[in-house]
């Protein structure tokens, strides 16, 4: 079954805030872990409550974030979303790991 | 001070700054992390082994990290930054924080990174909404002495069901009180029922106020309850109480003393459990003397009676209201006002407001309208402020707000005074003006200036009138 992750984006890097976030990586990933299609959206406002509410309707299944509040984190897993977050690094090696299923809370990608 | 004997070799850094009780963190010119305090571990959650060598952005994650980032802007500008933000740690909790950023030079001052200090200020900030509640009563903004008196007693009148009689000039926020008195009263999850007893003729208001039966008159269909069977189990309130036509007023003054009404073109009493709440803005002693209004409804209504300062006699709260407005107003219309040129703020405060906090309402919303600056300038306000400026604030001379009271009779034909006189001056011109007056009988005189005997003639004497 496909995956449909979403990672906050900032420069090259995971964004540290979940609620500050002004840009996100949409990957749809198939059970392989081959990426089928992935794209960036610029957000037009900054918010936790908007962003909540564009990661239920686009679908998504996993989310990766940097700090997020823990109404928010509370909110997500409730509506099902898997949330990985403190995650520390450049966005693309958290895409790499989350492929592989190796992607932890709080990892640290020097 | 001898610190001959201070060590010379170079010490740890991280023992250093453990010693610190506030969050430290060192930075290179990278902005990444070279060393952080215990302070700073327990604050963010991340050891300091997981730390070292990260952007800092990713541990401190502070709200300013993206936009404005306090060791890069003291880089910058090669001065220390103190911001105010807030972090979100690993514990996925927010933190309010200060934050001071330093650059750190070696001895050719050449930058060799940042030291940041991160402040926990949450207990600073919960104090702060502490002391706000006791200035703000819901939707009323005030610290002046009169209005925390008003909004030291409303809790306790709120909770009893006593009538309330509200008075005061029009635009002082009786409206608002009124609905204050429901909000926080047992009576909260009633209905709160409001009626204009001005805006009516008066056989529709007996209609709208009691209710009537089927046949009462043309047109009366089918039953029709009142806005005191509406307001069943809640309040009642009537404003405009002062134009209540007399009729009603006896129809009002039975409700009060035997709780039940009768509808128009009925027979029957009904109980209705509501509290009464009204108010006018006239002075309704005044029109028991001239017969317009029963002196026995104005007892029963009279059991609190509150009195709204205008805003001229609220010291110190045209400052706080233009603030409350202009962030009202801001989030209203998308705004990003941040705030009064000096020039406005003299302006707002000289202003003597007759239609009180409704007016400068009006004005901020006005300005923050019309002005597309980041400062609402003179040029943003009302072009009626021109030329109405000449009277000062009385209470600006040092009048308190029960003096103000007194002199309540003549202060009309003073308002026109000569604006240069301090208070000493203006006060022995009016006992000389209201002794004139009475042509030198000092009981008439205490009269018009609303003092007793007693109280002229102390002032007299200290004036050296005797």
């Amino acid at each position: 079954m496909n995956e449909k992750l979403l990672i906050t984006i900032w420069r090259d890097q995971v964004a540290p805030r979940f609620d500050l976030t002004s840009e996100v990586l949409v990957a749809t990933v198939d059970s392989t872990g081959e990426v089928l299609h992935s794209k960036t959206v610029v957000l037009p406002n900054v918010s936790a409550e908007d962003l909540c509410h564009m990661i239920l309707t686009e679908g998504i299944t996993t989310l990766i974030c940097g700090g997020i509040e823990e109404e928010y984190f509370q909110y997500l897993t409730w509506k099902k979303v898997k949330v990985i977050d403190s995650v520390i690094g450049p966005y693309d090696q958290a895409l790499e790991f989350a492929r592989g299923d190796r992607l932890e809370p709080g990892a640290i990608l020097k | 001070m001898d610190f001959s004997s201070f060590p010379k070799e170079s010490v740890k850094v991280e023992e250093v700054i453990d010693c610190i009780p506030v969050g430290v963190a060192v930075l290179d010119t990278n902005l990444r992390l070279q060393a952080i305090n215990r302070a700073l571990e327990a604050m963010t959650g991340f050891s300091r082994e997981e730390a070292i060598g990260v952007g800092c952005y990713h541990i401190i994650r502070n709200n300013l990290c993206t936009q404005q980032c306090p060791a890069k802007q003291a880089l910058e500008s090669d001065r220390a930054v103190h911001l105010e933000g807030n972090i979100i740690n690993r514990e996925r909790q927010k933190i309010p924080v200060m934050i001071h950023a330093s650059v750190i030079r070696n001895d050719e001052g050449q930058p060799l990174g940042v030291i940041e200090t991160i402040e926990d200020i949450s207990l600073l900030r919960e104090l702060d909404k502490k002391t706000q509640t006791t200035y703000d009563f819901g939707d009323l903004v005030g610290h002046s002495p009169k209005m925390q008196k008003l909004l030291e007693i409303l809790p306790i009148i709120s909770q009893t069901d006593s009538s309330v009689l509200i008075t005061g000039e029009t635009g002082t926020g009786k409206d608002l009180i009124a609905s204050v008195i429901h909000r926080v009263s047992p009576r909260a999850k009633g209905p709160f029922i409001k009626i204009n007893c001005g805006a009516l003729p008066e056989t529709l208001l007996e209609s709208e106020l009691f209710g009537h039966t089927r046949g009462a008159f043309t047109g009366a269909v089918r039953d029709k309850p009142g806005r005191f069977q509406l307001a069943d189990g809640g309040t009642l309130y009537l404003t405009e109480i002062g134009d209540l036509p007399l009729t009603l007023q006896v129809k009002l003054l039975t409700f009060l003393d035997d709780k039940e009404i009768i509808p128009l073109g009925g027979t029957r009493s009904a109980r209705a459990d509501v509290r009464l709440i009204a108010a006018t803005h006239r002075d309704l002693q005044a029109m028991v003397r001239q017969g317009n209004f029963r002196e026995d409804l104005l007892f029963r209504l009279n059991v609190v009676r509150l009195e709204v300062p205008p805003l001229r006699e609220r010291e110190g709260d045209i400052r706080l209201l233009m603030e409350y407005f202009l962030n009202k107003f801001n989030r209203q219309f998308q705004k990003k006002i941040r705030g009064f040129s000096p020039e406005v703020i003299e302006i707002l405060r000289r202003y003597p407001y007759p239609g009180n906090v409704r007016e400068l309402s009006n004005m901020v919303e006005y300005a923050t309208n019309v002005c597309h600056e980041t400062m609402i300038k003179s040029e943003h306000l009302p072009d009626y402020l021109e030329g109405q400026l000449d009277e000062p604030l009385q209470t600006e001379i040092g009048v308190t707000g029960d003096e103000m009271d007194s002199y309540t009779g003549l202060e009309k034909e003073r308002r026109v005074a000569d604006n240069r006189l301090n208070w000493r001056e203006m006060e022995r011109r009016m006992i000389s003006e209201a002794l004139l007056k009475s042509r030198g009988n000092r009981t008439k005189a205490a009269k018009l200036l609303g003092w007793g005997r007693s109280t002229l003639w102390r002032k007299m004497k200290q004036h050296n009138l005797v």
